[in-house]
């Protein structure tokens, strides 16, 4: 622990100290590589500003997230209960995942207007695969000897699903919720980009088109702080969730 | 519920593999069937037809009980892994078939079988927790929790070790009496111990060897004959050459 945060803070000396040097050296002006102060003077003075934008762009991150986990995992549910629906579904998620998520921004726009509806699609349709073929994955992989010993005892296939499958296919849920936690905001960042009026990715692309490259950075700055709280937080709830399932496990 | 014998005759194979050919294997009723076979011959594919497990083996023949009746529901299954849920504490495990069968008011019952393996003061720990011995205990009171007429045994006790293996065979011997047991096994020991019938398999069929076993039958009060007993050390022997004899 001790050990990550030193190497942390070095890495940020390191790159301070390149930025600067690099600034100062080749005499960049401000409005192509602003230095390191006058980014933190940016998010200082601009502090409630990026907060509120942030804000936003955080319920986008989170809603996304709750129902892509959500859909993605009553889907992978429903391909490991069923081969029917296997069969059906599968050809169609591989297509699915030919057509570039970015491509449908514009169109969700469109459709939905500049609110906060497109993001959270966006966010959610970004997730989507990954949670639930990591999840389906787990649920699959329940060893056969439990199946088996199941099908003895009597019990339903609905039954085997809830006691069994379901607790033994968490590990795979969480790895992919680990994924998610660094795609969704993603995807919202782009929803934001094409059409927006609050936000990060909107307060960005102003701060750029007024050559307001300080600000820029501050509000990349805050993103970077945000998506790696959310990496955290999630990488601690997936642990719990697997430790709970299997105590043993090494996390 | 009355233990039935069962009698299995056929041929079983596995896609174009053959698994046994006119195979013909007859299981006392309220009595011990080991069979006994090495690594690989296909013992288990045998305890998965009798368990209704057995969607990719294709098998012509006729799996009959001595009271003619279905065996779907009669059938318990103990295997070498313990298959306990690593998420549920050794009570839920005992329980388990009786929540997923939506049945209530069994936990006295587990609490008593729980405490005839000896594992009461454990019974709120995780799996994770107990030593190999005791999760083939929870195992155990686990597949007694069933309360079925038929035990399928498969190897269970072979990735214990020797002591506590003698032990468990004891345990399992007196927990298990009066109902119809098959017990697959690789080991000589094992099934001269608590044979009262004994086959063997091979790649080319399976061979009734009664001639093998120690001449005098179990008594009744006795569920296991004394492994150092001059007989059962003799009938090890004699299956252990017999294991070897096989190409």
């Amino acid at each position: 622990m001790m050990k990550g945060v030193l190497s942390i803070c070095l890495f940020v000396i390191v790159l301070l100290t390149g930025w600067q040097s690099l600034v100062s050296g080749f005499d960049l002006p401000h409005y192509i590589l602003p230095s390191p102060m006058r980014v933190v003077t940016a998010f200082t003075t601009h502090f409630w500003l990026i907060l509120r934008h942030a804000t936003v762009t955080f319920s986008e991150v989170m809603l996304g997230l709750i129902f892509g986990a959500l859909l993605g995992g009553m889907t992978a549910i429903a391909l490991a209960a069923s081969p029917v629906i296997r069969a059906v579904m599968r050809p169609m998620m591989v297509l699915s995942q030919a057509l570039p998520v970015f491509a449908l921004a514009p169109i969700l726009t469109l459709w939905l207007g500049y609110g906060l509806v497109p993001k959270i699609i966006m966010a959610l349709l970004i997730i989507y695969f990954p949670v639930t073929s990591s999840f389906f994955d787990g649920l699959m992989r329940t060893p056969s000897g439990m199946l088996d010993m199941a099908r003895v005892m009597g019990a339903k296939p609905s039954a085997i699903l809830l006691h069994i499958r379901i607790p033994a296919g968490v590990p795979g849920l969480a790895s992919g919720m680990r994924l998610a936690a660094v795609y969704a905001p993603i995807g919202a960042i782009i929803g934001e980009w094409v059409g927006a009026s609050e936000g990060l990715g909107y307060l960005m692309l102003l701060a750029n088109g007024r050559a307001k490259i300080d600000l820029m950075f501050a509000a990349l700055f805050m993103l970077v702080v945000m998506t790696l709280a959310l990496h955290f937080l999630v990488d601690r709830l997936a642990t719990l969730a697997v430790r709970r399932i299997d105590p043993s496990a090494a996390s | 519920m009355i233990s039935p014998s069962l009698t299995i005759k056929g041929d079983a194979h596995i896609g174009s593999q053959l698994i046994f050919k006119a195979a013909c294997l007859e299981i006392p009723a309220g009595g011990w069937t080991c069979l006994l076979g090495r690594s690989g011959v296909g013992k288990t594919t045998i305890l998965k037809l009798i368990a209704g497990l057995d969607e990719h083996i294709s098998f012509t023949g006729d799996i009959s009980s001595s009271d003619a009746m279905p065996l779907a529901g009669r059938i318990a299954l103990m295997s070498q892994t313990d298959n306990l849920l690593p998420w549920l504490s050794v009570r839920g495990n005992v329980m388990l078939g009786s929540r997923m069968r939506r049945e209530h008011g069994q936990s006295d019952q587990a609490d008593a079988l729980i405490e005839r393996v000896g594992l009461t003061e454990f019974s709120d720990r995780k799996p994770h927790t107990l030593s190999g011995g005791m999760r083939q205990r929870v195992a155990l009171a686990r597949t007694l929790m069933e309360d079925r007429p038929i035990m399928l045994l498969d190897e269970p006790f072979s990735a214990l070790d020797a002591g506590l293996r003698a032990e468990m065979q004891e345990l399992a011997a007196e927990l298990f009496a009066g109902k119809t047991v098959l017990l697959i096994t690789h080991d000589p020991a094992e099934a001269a111990r608590m044979g009262d019938r004994l086959y063997l398999m091979t790649g080319g069929g399976i061979e009734d060897l009664k001639a093998i076993l120690p001449q005098q039958p179990k008594q009744p009060q006795q569920t296991v004959r004394e492994f150092d007993s001059a007989e059962v050390l003799a009938a090890t022997g004699s299956l252990l050459s017999k294991l070897r004899e096989i190409p």
